[in-house]
């Protein structure tokens, strides 16, 4: 892809990265690099591989072939080595639920080896920092799943990682949960901390990452800044156009009004570089849309553009 | 070795919110046991032809076998629900892989503490086998050890089979199949060679039957040349369970 060839300082380098299983390939010989202190996104849909990409990073999962070097150690060797640095959030928690909510942050960090008081006082702090300190005492069980998130971060943080794994931190919180985590995640990096994160939002990967690659059936199919993705594979606006039920129009007879003609479901997106004098010509010809709504491109018109499917199915 | 001993404080910490009920189990199945099995059965046993059970009175036969079973079960029961959950449902393991803990350390946390475990069971039992008068000699405590042994030599399998389930369907099995069947007819109850042939040879290939016969040669002080092949056994069991546990939990947690 797109990748510069070397990039010695690459906190994460992998070239040809494959990670097979029984009768599937997951990961299909993708390249990338990730470089000090940005947030990079793994954007796709479900079983596009980001979540193997993401375990073969983090060491529990050993690549079937190809290089990955992560800290610029190897994964195979080094393991417990890299892992020592890394801060991982999982897809779905793991956190104790036999535990206290100071006590999953505390033992926690002892695997990290911390020290105990070092271990007390950093779940103290992390508390903090995730809006959690007044539930401490508190059974994990009684949180919210934003809570839990929130938790779940706190303690990928126990060993104050350079490296923050996140595979999709906030699918399944409400708004609010949401843009609480983006802010400590946004925190982090201002920290200096370098972000990997997967997802299948677009508003998610657009507020957060520096640079993306976009995977589909286990390869990466685009790769750069949302912004230079978005101008490279979408136009600069997209009119969206609804009918009533059952009188969409043949789409023939939207030739020519926009660069690309996208008809979904329930609405037809024409790509087009003025929303407005589409909308006209579209009315010139007769058509009598229920509605009509003009808006910029986004990173799911790139992923409908390279995929010819919604990210969210 | 330090991450082994991280894994076993993480399951002192959860172990505290729960220890005092189970120390207290912990003591009272030995003794309803030794009461109705050992002095109820015992005292129709003592009015019988024979008086006693290879030499010793019921209850003092009954209680060093029971000590054995009582490990074997516990182990049983440790090396299945709980870490089924740590593996499918809970994820703990997940969660301690992302560190630099390794399969290799939790394994040998999750040993460590199981034996720490049976020994903390198996000393309360003890205790109440002293109350009850069953030891006979210093060498008693020994059984023990016995105990810890008996339950790794059955729980280290366990555990390699618990890390290739996808569900609990087949624990329930296992306890009808094995351990209840090994409890009521292993020797603990009744002297091994009333069994038919074929089916004391079959368990003698166990570990159950090892484990009884050293814990009740050492509660009355008897050590025999066969502790060796006792001891042998147990250890074999073991150290099988402990590499394939090793084989199966890596394969599962780290594909």
């Amino acid at each position: 892809m797109a990748t510069p060839a070397t990039r010695t300082d690459a906190l994460i380098h992998a070239r040809g990265l494959t990670k097979r299983f029984a009768n599937l390939v997951a990961v299909d010989a993708i390249d990338f690099d990730v470089a000090r202190g940005e947030a990079f996104g793994f954007l796709g849909p479900n079983g596009a591989g980001k979540t193997s990409t993401m375990r073969m990073i983090g060491c529990v999962s050993m690549a079937s072939s190809g290089t990955l070097r992560v800290l610029g150690m190897d994964p195979v060797q080094d393991g417990p080595k890299i892992r020592a640095r890394l801060g991982v959030v999982p897809q779905s928690d793991t956190l104790d639920l036999e535990l206290h909510v100071d006590e999953n942050l505390y033992t926690y960090a002892r695997y990290f080896g911390l020290p105990r008081d070092v271990a007390r006082r950093r779940a103290q702090q992390l508390l903090e920092f995730v809006q959690l300190a007044d539930r401490a005492r508190d059974d994990v069980e009684l949180l919210s799943g934003g809570m839990k998130r929130r938790l779940t971060i706190a303690r990928a943080l126990v060993n104050e990682p350079e490296l923050l794994l996140l595979d999709e931190p906030t699918t399944g919180l409400d708004p609010q949960a949401r843009h609480l985590v983006w802010d400590r995640l946004y925190r982090l990096k201002q920290q200096g901390v370098t972000i990997v994160l997967t997802t299948h939002y677009m508003d998610e990967a657009e507020q957060l990452c520096d640079r993306l690659v976009v995977m589909d059936k286990a390869k990466i199919v685009a790769f750069g800044s949302p912004r230079s993705l978005i101008d490279q594979y979408s136009s600069r606006e997209v009119l969206e156009l609804r009918f009533p039920i059952d009188t969409t129009p043949a789409l023939d007879k939207l030739d020519g009004v926009a660069e690309r003609i996208e008809p979904l479901p329930d609405r037809v997106l024409l790509y087009t570089s003025d929303g407005e004098a589409a909308t006209v010509a579209v009315h010139n010809r007769g058509l009598r849309p229920e509605s009509t709504l003009v808006r910029r491109s986004t990173l799911e018109d790139v992923f409908l553009r390279l995929t010819g499917r919604s990210l969210i199915e | 070795m330090s991450g082994a001993l991280r894994v076993l404080e993480h399951n002192l910490f959860v172990y505290r919110r729960t220890w005092k009920g189970s120390v207290f189990m912990s003591f009272v199945s030995p003794v309803l046991f030794l009461t109705a099995m050992g002095l109820g059965l015992g005292s129709l046993i003592s009015r019988g032809p024979v008086r006693t059970v290879d030499g010793l009175s019921y209850v003092a036969f009954l209680a060093p076998g029971l000590l054995a079973a009582t490990a074997m079960q516990s182990a049983f029961v440790e090396t299945t629900y709980p870490i089924m959950a740590r593996i499918v449902w809970l994820r703990t393991y997940d969660g301690m892989l992302a560190t630099p803990i390794r399969v290799l350390d939790v394994l040998a946390g999750e040993f460590g503490w199981l034996a720490v475990r049976l020994a903390l069971g198996s000393c309360a039992f003890f205790l109440v086998m002293v109350l009850f008068g069953t030891v006979h000699s210093g060498l008693g405590l020994l059984a023990i050890l016995v105990a810890v042994m008996t339950g790794l030599a059955f729980g280290a399998p366990i555990f390699a089979f618990t890390a290739t389930q996808r569900t609990d369907n087949s624990f329930a099995l296992i306890g009808r199949l094995l351990i209840t069947p090994l409890f009521l007819l292993g020797g603990v109850f009744f002297p091994i060679h009333q069994l038919p042939q074929l089916a004391q040879g079959i368990a003698w290939l166990t570990p159950l039957a090892h484990g009884v016969a050293l814990a009740r040669g050492l509660s009355i002080g008897v050590l025999t040349p066969s502790a060796g092949v006792h001891i042998a056994v147990l250890l074999v069991y073991a150290g099988i369970g402990i590499v394939a546990a090793r084989i199966t939990l890596r394969r599962r947690l780290v594909p």
